[in-house]
C-alpha cells in the first residue's frame, strides 16, 4: 500500500492504495465513480478514457501510481445535467448514440481536443476519436455533436 | 354465407398476456407506469413505446415511467430480437392504452355526469362543457385495469396522433451522458462478491486436473467453485478475482479440444459436412424462354462477432432453493426457462430482471454469463455474485454470426434475361436461443459434470423470416426459382443469432449476381431492378435513393458506385443503399445514400439512428470482420485482430424516410445491413472491373479476384 495524491474532479484526494492497481479500478471500486467504463482491460477501445491533466488516457491499463500530482477528470467531473459541459448539451441536441456505454469515453476524448484545438475541422474530430471505438456505429452523429460544442464553445 | 369483415382480433402480444395491468399502471400520483415486454438493447426502443402510450393516453410523455421487464410481473413477449419490437410490443400497446383511455372516460362520464363523446382529455385531465374535470389520477382507484383486453377497443387515427411519427428525443439520453447509472455495468448490489469463470483457450476443451493452490493465496479469495469443466472464482474485489482467475489459470490442465475448420476454405468445410437440406420455395413457369447459358457464382460470408462494446455482464443472489437473476439478456423468460433445466428447479424459484447493457446485435453471451452468475453464487452464501467476462472471452466463447456459401445459377436466354434461378446456401443455423428447446443453449450447461451437449443451432420457420435462408427467396419478378437450404449438423464454431440471421449474406449474394447480369446486359442497374418488381413500395425505396444520390454520377477514375436493394425477411422494411467508394490499394466507402420504408415511422429520428447505424456496421462487416481461427483455437480475441471500422474510416450516411402513416411500423434495426453489404461489392465492381464474392472485402481479396479475372 502506498500513499497516492492527485486532483479528482477538482477536489484533492489522498488514497491508501496499491500502486499497481489500475486507474480505472480506483476509479470504479475505491472512489465509487462508475460512470468510466471497462471495455477490454488492455487500451484498444477508448471506453475507459479519463482526463489527465488535459489528455484523454485509457485508464484500463493506466497504473495508479502513474496518475500520482496529476488532475484527473472523469465524466463525472465534466459535467452534471445542472451545469452540462458543451459536449454533453450537443450530445442530448444530437442524440449522439445507440446504446450509449462508449459515450463518456468518447465525451473525455473530445473533451481532451477541445482543450487543445478548440476549433477543430471534422477530419480533426475524426482522428481524435480514433481510439474510440462504437459499435453501435453513432460516430457520424458524435462527430457532428462534438463540432456543434466547438462553435458553441467558440460562440461564448 | 359470412359477408362481413372478420371479428377484430387481439394483437399476437396482447393475446398471450390480455391483463390490462400488465402493462399499465396509472397511479395516484400523476404517473403513468407502462411495462413491456421488450427491452432496451440501445435501439432506443423504450422511447418509441413510450411515444405510443403517450399518445394514445392523450399524455405528456414525461409523465410515463417505462419499466424494465422482469418475469415477476411484465408481459411474456419472448425475445426482443428480428426487428419486431414496434410491431409487437407497440402494436399491443397501443391496443392496450386505447382501451385503458375508454376506460377511463367512461368513468369520467360517470363521475361527472357528462356524455362520454363530449369528453376529451389533455395530459391525463378530462374535462367536459361547463369546467367539470377529473383526471387519470382521481380515478386511478376506480378504474381497475385487473381485467383482460378486449378485441374491440379502436385506436387513434392517424392524425389524431400528436407524439407517433415524431422525432421525441430518447429518455434514456441524458443519464447516459450525465454517468447516471443504467448499465448492469455500473450497478452492483450492497455486498456483491466478484466472479471469474475459467474458460480454455483450446475450442471443446475439458479441464482434466485444477491445482488451486496458488488462487487460495490470492487476497481478497472467497471461493473456489468447480462443477465438472465449470471453475471459477469468487473475490471480495473485483482485482482480486482478476488476480485469482489468473492464478487459476496457471494450475488447470485441458485435454486436448475439438477441431476447427479450415479458416481459409470455408465453402469446402460447409459443404463438406452432413447438412438437413430444405427446399424453401420453388416456381416454375411454362412459358418461360429456353436458357441459352447459365452463370453460376459462389459466395461466402465467414463468421461475424457480435463485439459488443461491453464484456457480458449478470447478477445472482440465492435465497434457499429460490435465485434472483439480473441480465442484460434479450428474453428474461426464455434465459428462465434455460435456467431452470440447468439448475432442475421449476421456474417459479427463479425471478430474471433486466438491466440495461451495451448494445446488442443478437444473441450474444448474455445469457452465457448469467448462467456463469447463477452457478458461482451457489458458493456464496446467500451473497450476490457479479460475473463479468473478459474481452477474450467475449471474443471467442460467445456465439457467432454463422459463416455461409451461397451458390446461384442464374440461366440466361439469348437476350441474357433471366429464364431460370437456382439459390442454395450452406451453413450452420442462426438460432440457438435459450428457453426454446429441451435442451438448455446455455455455454456453462456443456461445461458442468453433468453435461447437456452443445446445442446445434437451428433455423426459425420461414414464416418467422427464416435462418439462414432469411431473404433467399428474390423479391423480383423472375419466371422460376428453386432455393435450397442446407443447414449443418455439426458446429465446430458455436454460432447463434446476429443481426439479419442469414439475411446479409442471402442479399449479398442476390444483389451481386443481378448487378453482374444487369453489366452483361449493358442495362444500368437500377433499371433493371425496378424492371424486375411489382411492388410499388419496393420501387420506391429504390428511386428515392437513386434520387438522392444522384443516380449515376459520372464515371471517375477511382470512384465507383453501387446499388442495393432488400426488404427485410421478404415481409419487413424496404431499404435501398447507394454506396460511393474510393479503389485504390484497399477500399474506403465515402458515401451511403439510403431510402427505407418502415410503414409509419413512430419516431423518425429513431428510425435513422437504427439506418445509420445499421449502415455503418455492415460497412466494418465487409471491409474488415472475419472470426479468425487456426485449427484449435479461436485467435481473434482482441479489437487488434479482430478490427472493426473507426471514426476515420466511417463514411458519410445520407437517410431518407418514405413516411407512410397509414401503414403498420415495422422495425429498422436490420433492414440496411444486407443493401448496403450489395452496395459496396457492386461499387467495387464499378470501380475496379472485378467482383470479389468471398467477404470482407479485403486487399487480399481483391488481388486474388483480379488474378481469377479473364
Amino acid at each position: 500500500m502506498t500513499t497516492i495524491r492527485f486532483k479528482l474532479n477538482g477536489a484533492e484526494m489522498s488514497i491508501d492504495a496499491d500502486p499497481d492497481q489500475t486507474l480505472l479500478s480506483a476509479l470504479r471500486e475505491t472512489q465509487g465513480l462508475r460512470g468510466t467504463h471497462f471495455g477490454c482491460g488492455a487500451g484498444e477501445c477508448g471506453a475507459c478514457c479519463v482526463l489527465v491533466g488535459d489528455h484523454a488516457v485509457t485508464s484500463c491499463d493506466t497504473p495508479l501510481w502513474s496518475a500520482a500530482d496529476k488532475e484527473i477528470t472523469t465524466i463525472e467531473g465534466l459535467g452534471t445535467a445542472e451545469r452540462p459541459h458543451p459536449l454533453q448539451r450537443a450530445f442530448i441536441a444530437e442524440q449522439a448514440m445507440q446504446c450509449g456505454y462508449c459515450v463518456p469515453g468518447i465525451l473525455i476524448s473530445a473533451a481532451a481536443l477541445l482543450r487543445q484545438n478548440p476549433s477543430p475541422t471534422e477530419t480533426e474530430v475524426r482522428a481524435a476519436l480514433d481510439r474510440n471505438l462504437c459499435r453501435c456505429a453513432a460516430q457520424n452523429r458524435m462527430v457532428r455533436a462534438v463540432l456543434r460544442a466547438a462553435s458553441e464553445l467558440a460562440a461564448s | 354465407m359470412n359477408t362481413g369483415s372478420p371479428p377484430p382480433q387481439l394483437p399476437m402480444s396482447l393475446a398471450a398476456n390480455p391483463r390490462l395491468s400488465s402493462w399499465v399502471k396509472v397511479g395516484p400520483d400523476g404517473r403513468v407506469a407502462i411495462s413491456p415486454g421488450k427491452v432496451e438493447i440501445g435501439q432506443g426502443i423504450v422511447t418509441a413505446l413510450a411515444q405510443i402510450a403517450a399518445d394514445e393516453l392523450d399524455l405528456d410523455i414525461g409523465r410515463i415511467e417505462m419499466i424494465r421487464a422482469s418475469t415477476v410481473a411484465s408481459p411474456n413477449e419472448g425475445v426482443t430480437s428480428g426487428s419486431l419490437s414496434i410491431q409487437q410490443s407497440g402494436r399491443a400497446l397501443r391496443h392496450v392504452c386505447a382501451e385503458v383511455r375508454q376506460l377511463f372516460l367512461a368513468a369520467a362520464s360517470d363521475r361527472l355526469g357528462v356524455e362520454m363523446s363530449s369528453l376529451a382529455i389533455a395530459d391525463g385531465i378530462i374535462a367536459g362543457p361547463g369546467n367539470v374535470s377529473t383526471s387519470y389520477w382521481e380515478l386511478a382507484h376506480d378504474v381497475p385495469l385487473d381485467r383482460d383486453a378486449t378485441a374491440e377497443s379502436v385506436a387513434k387515427s392517424a392524425e389524431a396522433r400528436s407524439l407517433a411519427g415524431h422525432s421525441v428525443q430518447r429518455i434514456d439520453i441524458p443519464d447516459k451522458v450525465f454517468a447516471r447509472p443504467r448499465f448492469i455495468h455500473d450497478r452492483p448490489l450492497p455486498g456483491v462478491l466478484h466472479g471469474r469463470v475459467l474458460r480454455p483457450g483450446i475450442s471443446g476443451a475439458k479441464l482434466v486436473a485444477l491445482d488451486e493452490e496458488a488462487a487460495r493465496a490470492v487476497p481478497d479469495l472467497v471461493a473456489i467453485a468447480r462443477d465438472g469443466s465449470f471453475a471459477g472464482i469468487l473475490s471480495a474485489t473485483e482485482d482480486g478475482a482478476e488476480a485469482a482467475l489468473n492464478a487459476l489459470r496457471k494450475g488447470a490442465q485441458w485435454s486436448a479440444g475439438e477441431a476447427l475448420p479450415d479458416e481459409d476454405n470455408l465453402a469446402g468445410f460447409l459443404k463438406s459436412q452432413p447438412v438437413e437440406t430444405t427446399v424453401i420455395d420453388t416456381r416454375t413457369s411454362a412459358g418461360a424462354r429456353p436458357a441459352v447459358r447459365t452463370v453460376r457464382r459462389q459466395f461466402i460470408r465467414p463468421y461475424i462477432a457480435h463485439a459488443s462494446i461491453a464484456p457480458s455482464c449478470a447478477m445472482a443472489q440465492w435465497d434457499g432453493d429460490r435465485v434472483q437473476v439480473w441480465t442484460h439478456s434479450q428474453g428474461v423468460y426464455l434465459l428462465r426457462a434455460d435456467l431452470a433445466l440447468v439448475l432442475k428447479l421449476p421456474v417459479e424459484n427463479i425471478v430474471v430482471e433486466h438491466m440495461e447493457g451495451a448494445g446488442c446485435y443478437g444473441h450474444n453471451a448474455a445469457d452465457d454469463v448469467a448462467l456463469d452468475a447463477v452457478l458461482l453464487a451457489r458458493a456464496a452464501d446467500g451473497r450476490p455474485v457479479r460475473v463479468q467476462w473478459s474481452r477474450h472471452d467475449e471474443m471467442s466463447h460467445a456465439p457467432f454470426g454463422a459463416a455461409m456459401a451461397i451458390e446461384i445459377e442464374a440461366d440466361l436466354d439469348g437476350d441474357d434475361d433471366i429464364v431460370g434461378w437456382r439459390h442454395e446456401i450452406w451453413s450452420n443455423g442462426h438460432a440457438a436461443r435459450p428457453g426454446r428447446a429441451a435442451q438448455p443453449t446455455l455455454l456453462a450447461a456443456t461445461e458442468i459434470a453433468n453435461p447437456y451437449p452443445r446445442m446445434i443451432s437451428s433455423n426459425p420457420p420461414a414464416a418467422n423470416g427464416g435462418g439462414g435462408d432469411r431473404n433467399s427467396v428474390p423479391l423480383y419478378e423472375l419466371p422460376a426459382w428453386t432455393i435450397t437450404s442446407h443447414r449443418l449438423l455439426t458446429m465446430p464454431v458455436r454460432t447463434s443469432a446476429l443481426r439479419t440471421l442469414g439475411g446479409q449474406g442471402n442479399v449479398f449474394a442476390i444483389e451481386s449476381l443481378l448487378d453482374e447480369i444487369a453489366a452483361l446486359r449493358g442495362e444500368d442497374p437500377v433499371e433493371f431492378r425496378l424492371r424486375h418488381l411489382r411492388d410499388e413500395r419496393a420501387k420506391d425505396v429504390i428511386r428515392a435513393a437513386a434520387r438522392r444520390g444522384a443516380w449515376k454520377p459520372q464515371k471517375r477514375t477511382g470512384i465507383g458506385h453501387g446499388v442495393g436493394f432488400a426488404r427485410y425477411k421478404n415481409t419487413g422494411a424496404y431499404c435501398a443503399a447507394i454506396a460511393e467508394i474510393e479503389g485504390a490499394e484497399d477500399i474506403r466507402v465515402r458515401k451511403l445514400t439510403l431510402a427505407v420504408d418502415v410503414g409509419e415511422a413512430i419516431n423518425p429520428d429513431g428510425v435513422i439512428n437504427q439506418i445509420e447505424g445499421g449502415a455503418i456496421q455492415a460497412t466494418s462487416w465487409v471491409l474488415k470482420e472475419r472470426v479468425r481461427f487456426d485449427r484449435s483455437r479461436i485467435i481473434s480475441t482482441s479489437w487488434t485482430d479482430y478490427p472493426i471500422l473507426t471514426f476515420s474510416e466511417v463514411p458519410a450516411v445520407d437517410v431518407e424516410i418514405i413516411q407512410r402513416p397509414e401503414v403498420a411500423p415495422v422495425g429498422a434495426g436490420e433492414a440496411a445491413h444486407g443493401p448496403v453489404t450489395a452496395a459496396i461489392a457492386n461499387a467495387v465492381f464499378d470501380c475496379l472491373g472485378v467482383r470479389v464474392c468471398e467477404l470482407p472485402i479485403t486487399r487480399d481479396r481483391i488481388i486474388a479476384a483480379m488474378e481469377l479475372a479473364p
